[in-house]
């Protein structure tokens, strides 16, 4: 091997080393490359950070205050925070708005460093970048992508003074004490979206288009079918998934089976969101968005959406690490919120032109049932085989809701991918 | 719409940015060089399409722009592998992160950015040919384009002068060289002919199929194009069939999704890989005599000259 020869290979390294390292974005590919992804983000989020924290430190943390548990718990007194995200920060979708949660709490905590790492896949990598904002002295890491549960649960094994709160998954048997999920009840509002969906179509035909058939999806698909039928009893749900978090051509090729089906409103599961909404603008089709306010992508077909609010949900959890009262506190268990409570970051999107004032009273009436004593899934409600998913009675609890949709509901048309 | 007539249709939509890529990495391969950074080609591709359509309001000026970015990354594999005589392989892969590291630094601006796009356009009377009309002939112009590169690419490596002297690049390099031709200029543009080509497959995807920006959108569609070319033996017909090919195993799965046909899962993500492989094998038997002999090995112009 020709010394000469690996010269340039080292020139093209050092290359992209530098187009990666000097921008405040932390890139793919350094994250795959290199174990120093955090870093690189860091410089640039903390010198963002220290230039607003003047600005504002009130607010957002005044209406958790009152309730914070106080101890001696993992993280009291966290100084620096880590955030990793599974996508980029500006995707218009999930990771966008997860990270401007993580901004929120960099702007209501102007003491606390806030580091984030974008592109962080869902395997080893996770571990990695963990460990390194680990030692780089976070003693609070928020994952914020489902898969990066497994890496969590090994990183928190073997940090125990190291809070590691997970957004989206469900920790199946004993919470460790330093772990925590937490999540919004995001089928909710796309039960309410539902309800204007059904309302909307002439075809009776509604397309779902999502990545994985994961529980959180399966019990969107759901409730946006039901929320449909209470405004359309003939509307169907037909789901379609990519086996993707974002492949815009695969999105694009789903909606394309839709329409072709007759489908009328397209809605999806999936972290980037702009294709297929601009796709159903340019067919004509209606659509309803999810994670972020997509309607200035479709301003003639766009009904309504979910959208994100994570800043508040963030500030009392670190709040609540900060103080040294996670252990045992809700935040330490799988935690749902939802309209019961009143701070669901899940949170119904603004109404597209088309949408009526009837089928705007009906939303607000089922808003205000689900956030009382309501759900979309009281039962009885019955899967696609005819087998009962849930008993008539009561509304069922946020925490059983998840673990309960392991079927489509009677309405929606396609089947759960199999392994 | 029929199944077949969807599977066919999303089968041309969605192969036509591998055949791009497919049809450039074949003039590359045929003077003897591999690019692994086709993917990071693509996506250089797609985002300046996707940013000059959106500055200039014409999808057209996108479409060229996507073609010089993707041949300037190349270019960037041309020096190392040529001038600096690096390997191959290794030096593909480092332009392929280094593609993906500058699109999504310079992509950040265009993700909620608006940019027009290649509509689908009817060709007159040939769109109204029974049945295969409406699958090939009411797609985007891109598309048709792609139509027109096919025999291009043939004419080009197999019956123009210049065709000679690329593949003699690849076989018998020192035989140029004897006969006074440059070696490495050929080679140069080769790579950055494959770039370009490569860098038009990603503005399909960008402002033709998707009509959006994300980063990391190509989503491995130049590794996919780099195998279609190897299995199809460098054969620009061999090599639209597999793209189109990968296409329509693509298309299958959300075509029976919406019509409500459950298939297991990880079969049907698996169908575009087995079947183009399967098919490309069963295609080019003799493959293995039609490597050009320089592609494993870098030319010495000190050595042969």
């Amino acid at each position: 091997m020709n010394i000469r020869r690996l010269i340039p290979l080292a020139a093209a390294a050092a290359v992209l080393m530098a187009a990666c390292g000097s921008s405040a974005k932390t890139t793919t590919s350094a994250t795959t490359l290199a174990p120093a992804t955090p870093t690189a983000g860091t410089t640039g989020t903390t010198a963002g950070t220290t230039g607003t924290a003047a600005a504002s430190t009130a607010g957002t943390t005044a209406g958790s205050a009152a309730a914070i548990p106080t101890g001696n718990g993992p993280g009291k007194d966290a100084k620096t925070i880590g955030f990793i995200f599974v996508g980029p920060k500006d995707d218009f979708g999930y990771n966008q708005a997860a990270y401007a949660g993580s901004q929120a709490v960099a702007k209501a905590h102007p003491n606390i460093k806030v580091l984030t790492a974008e592109n962080v896949p869902e395997d080893d990598n996770a571990t990695r970048v963990m460990e390194k904002m680990i030692s780089d002295g976070a003693t609070l890491i928020f994952a914020t992508s489902y898969g990066h549960l497994d890496p969590a649960l090994k990183v928190a094994a073997a940090h125990p003074n190291v809070v590691i709160v997970q957004q989206g998954n469900v920790i199946s048997g004993t919470v460790p004490p330093n772990v925590g999920t937490y999540f919004g009840t995001v089928y909710e509002p796309v039960y309410l979206a539902g309800i204007a969906a059904g309302a909307a179509t002439k075809s009776n035909k509604l397309g779902y288009v999502y990545a994985f058939p994961i529980p959180q999806t399966i019990a969107n698909i759901n409730a946006f079918e039901l929320g449909a039928k209470l405004s359309n009893p003939k509307a169907e749900t037909y789901a379609v998934n990519t086996s993707a978090w974002c492949d815009p051509a695969k999105q694009a090729r789903a909606a394309s089976s839709l329409f072709a089906q007759g489908i009328d409103v397209i809605t999806q599961h999936q972290d980037c969101t702009a294709t297929i909404t601009k796709a159903a603008e340019a067919a004509g089709k209606m659509v309803v968005g999810y994670h972020a306010d997509a309607s200035s992508l479709a301003p003639k077909g766009w009904i309504t959406g979910s959208e994100w609010a994570w800043g508040d949900l963030y500030n009392q959890i670190v709040d609540t690490v900060v103080a040294g009262g996670f252990t045992g506190s809700k935040f330490n268990a799988n935690y749902r919120v939802g309209y019961k409570d009143g701070a669901n970051p899940f949170v119904q999107s603004k109404f597209g032109p088309s949408v009526t004032d009837a089928t705007k009273a009906l939303i607000a009436t089922q808003l205000k049932l689900i956030s009382t004593t309501g759900s979309p899934f009281t039962g009885p409600i019955l899967a696609q085989d005819g087998s009962t998913l849930f008993a008539a009675g009561a509304a069922p609890a946020y925490a059983d809701i998840e673990s309960k949709n392991t079927a489509f509901v009677q309405g929606v048309v396609g089947q759960i991918p199999k392994g | 719409m029929s199944l077949l007539s969807e599977v066919l249709t999303g089968g041309i939509t969605g192969g036509t940015s591998i055949q791009f890529a497919a049809q450039g990495e074949s003039i590359s391969e045929r003077g003897g060089v591999v690019n692994l950074g086709t993917e990071g080609s693509m996506l250089c591709g797609a985002l300046a399409a996707y940013a000059i359509a959106s500055k200039t309001g014409h999808p057209w000026f996108g479409a060229m722009a996507g073609a010089i970015a993707g041949g300037l990354l190349a270019f960037v594999h041309a020096y190392f592998v040529l001038s600096r005589k690096a390997n191959q392989l290794a030096t593909g892969l480092v332009v392929l992160f280094l593609g993906l590291g500058l699109t999504s630094l310079f992509g950040v601006d265009y993700v909620q950015a608006l940019a027009p796009s290649f509509r689908s356009t009817a060709i007159p009377l040939l769109s109204r040919i029974p049945f295969i009309g409406a699958i090939a002939f009411k797609q985007d112009m891109l598309v048709y384009l792609s139509y027109v590169l096919m025999p291009l690419s043939y004419w080009i490596i197999f019956r123009s002068r210049w065709g000679v002297l690329l593949r003699a690049a690849g076989e018998r390099s020192e035989v140029l060289t004897a006969h006074g031709h440059g070696v490495i200029s050929i080679q140069y543009i080769a790579v950055v002919v494959g770039g370009m080509l490569a860098g038009l497959g990603g503005a399909h995807l960008s402002i033709a199929y998707t009509n959006s920006w994300f980063e990391n959108m190509v989503q491995g569609r130049g590794f996919v194009a780099v195998a279609v070319v190897m299995f199809a033996a460098r054969q620009p017909f061999k090599v639209a069939a597999g793209s189109y090919l990968f296409g329509a195993a693509l298309a299958l799965s959300p075509a029976l999704q919406s019509r409500g046909y459950g298939i297991n899962q990880y079969a049907l993500d698996a169908v575009p890989y087995v079947v183009t492989i399967v098919v490309l094998i069963a295609l080019g038997r003799r493959q293995s005599n039609q490597i050009p002999e320089g592609l494993s090995k870098v030319f010495e112009a000190s050595i042969a000259g």
